[in-house]
């Protein structure tokens, strides 16, 4: 993340300069307008939806949807945690309806239990990051609302070819994970050099990235 | 059709909630209580990708990958027109949505690269946004291979997506 940011500002912040410098500053103070605006809008979808998910929670729901999960989840993050798994079920099956926003609160959970305060990503996280960012959508209720917008003939027919693709997405997603997690199981299991070797390149990174880093953990202390 | 589906949802919840003797008032609240301090906890995450992205479309940087990437995506099947779409996706939802109103209205919600675009759109996610977020309240720094692969199925999902579009 910290390479794709470094790489993303001073790329585009190169090319302003030679173009319209002047407009640097602005555009970044109205991206963060812009994000503001968001975070107003996401209090609200999260206001509704943590509401709803206590309810969901008090009212023994959430035990029996993750009753009713429990083998995808014992098989894709070989956990052992009755909450996490909870927190994953009702992150999984809001994503399943669309509700992306819906599913943040509970991920953010999850991965705060998965965390193992290595700095280093769990096979668990991992899975976890990838299931989110390749879910299967069984509704695509905004593309369809603008096609509807945009006066398409039949607006739903993308449905089922949506279908197709995002179940795709989500096998090539989760069968990568598996994969590599599987080898690093291996690769930790036959000796610790392959860890120690992680570790190392962690500290040699250059300066400027070690100080981006240390602000990232300023943040996160707080 | 859809429109039903969460409403009646709801009403289901809330007599479950009523059955199980639930203070569905007071329950409702504590969970409400949570969004402020979520939101700020991840508004700088929010904000610092908000700024880069604005940063690379102003610049025209992404125009430019566009360009660079365009043989790859030609051989991959995905049209040209929606390059800057597939790149942009990662990274921002508002963003990517509004890039498909702008499709649907020049080639026209029917057409074939509108119905390509909104399949991508439907089988993919924001995954830098996602991580970011997601990742935001713990110690990890180090994603090994989380976004590599996150991005791979992505770009599966879109090529399929193209080739169905093309069938269907």
């Amino acid at each position: 993340m910290n390479t794709i940011w470094f790489l993303m500002m001073t790329l585009s912040l190169c090319f302003l300069v030679f173009s319209t410098p002047s407009t640097a500053l602005s555009s970044m103070i109205s991206a963060g307008g812009d994000a503001l605006s968001l975070a107003i809008e996401l209090c609200a979808v999260y206001a509704v939806w943590l509401g709803i998910l206590e309810l969901v929670e008090a009212s023994g729901l959430s035990q029996k949807l993750a009753k009713f999960l429990h083998p995808v989840i014992k098989w894709l993050f070989k956990i052992d945690d009755p909450v996490t798994e909870k927190l994953i079920a009702l992150n999984m099956s809001a994503n399943m309806l669309g509700l992306g926003n819906a599913a943040t609160p509970m991920g953010i959970a999850a991965m705060k239990r998965l965390d193992d305060k290595s700095g280093i990503a769990t096979p668990a996280i991992i899975m976890l990051i990838v299931l989110n960012s390749t879910s299967i959508q069984l509704l695509p209720s905004t593309v369809i609302g603008l096609r509807a917008a945009a006066g398409s003939s039949a607006p739903a027919d993308i449905i089922i070819p949506t279908l197709i693709s995002t179940v795709c997405t989500c096998i090539v997603g989760v069968s990568l994970v598996k994969l590599f997690n599987h080898f690093r199981k291996k690769f930790s299991k036959s000796g610790q050099a392959p860890k120690n070797k992680n570790i190392s390149t962690l500290e040699n990174r250059p300066a400027s990235n070690q100080q981006l880093k240390d602000i990232n953990s300023g943040g996160q202390e707080k | 059709m859809s429109a039903y589906i969460l409403p009646i949802l709801f009403i289901a919840l809330f007599c479950f909630c009523k059955f199980k003797k639930v203070n569905t008032y007071n329950t409702f609240v504590n969970g409400a209580k949570k969004a402020i301090p979520l939101v700020v906890d991840i508004f700088p995450y929010i904000a610092t990708i908000m700024i880069a992205v604005a940063l690379l479309r102003v610049s025209g940087v992404t125009i430019l990958l566009a360009k660079a990437f365009s043989p790859f995506f030609s051989l991959l099947g995905i049209p040209s027109q929606l390059i800057e779409l597939v790149l942009l996706r990662p990274f921002t939802g508002s963003g990517s949505y509004a890039l498909l109103n702008n499709v649907l209205i020049e080639y026209g919600p029917d057409s074939y690269i509108a119905r390509c675009a909104c399949v991508i759109l439907g089988c993919s996610e924001t995954i830098f946004y996602v991580t970011a977020v997601y990742t935001s309240q713990t110690k990890v720094k180090k994603l090994l291979y989380a976004i590599p692969i996150a991005l791979i199925a992505s770009v599966v999902g879109s090529v399929v997506a193209c080739l169905i579009c093309k069938v269907l």
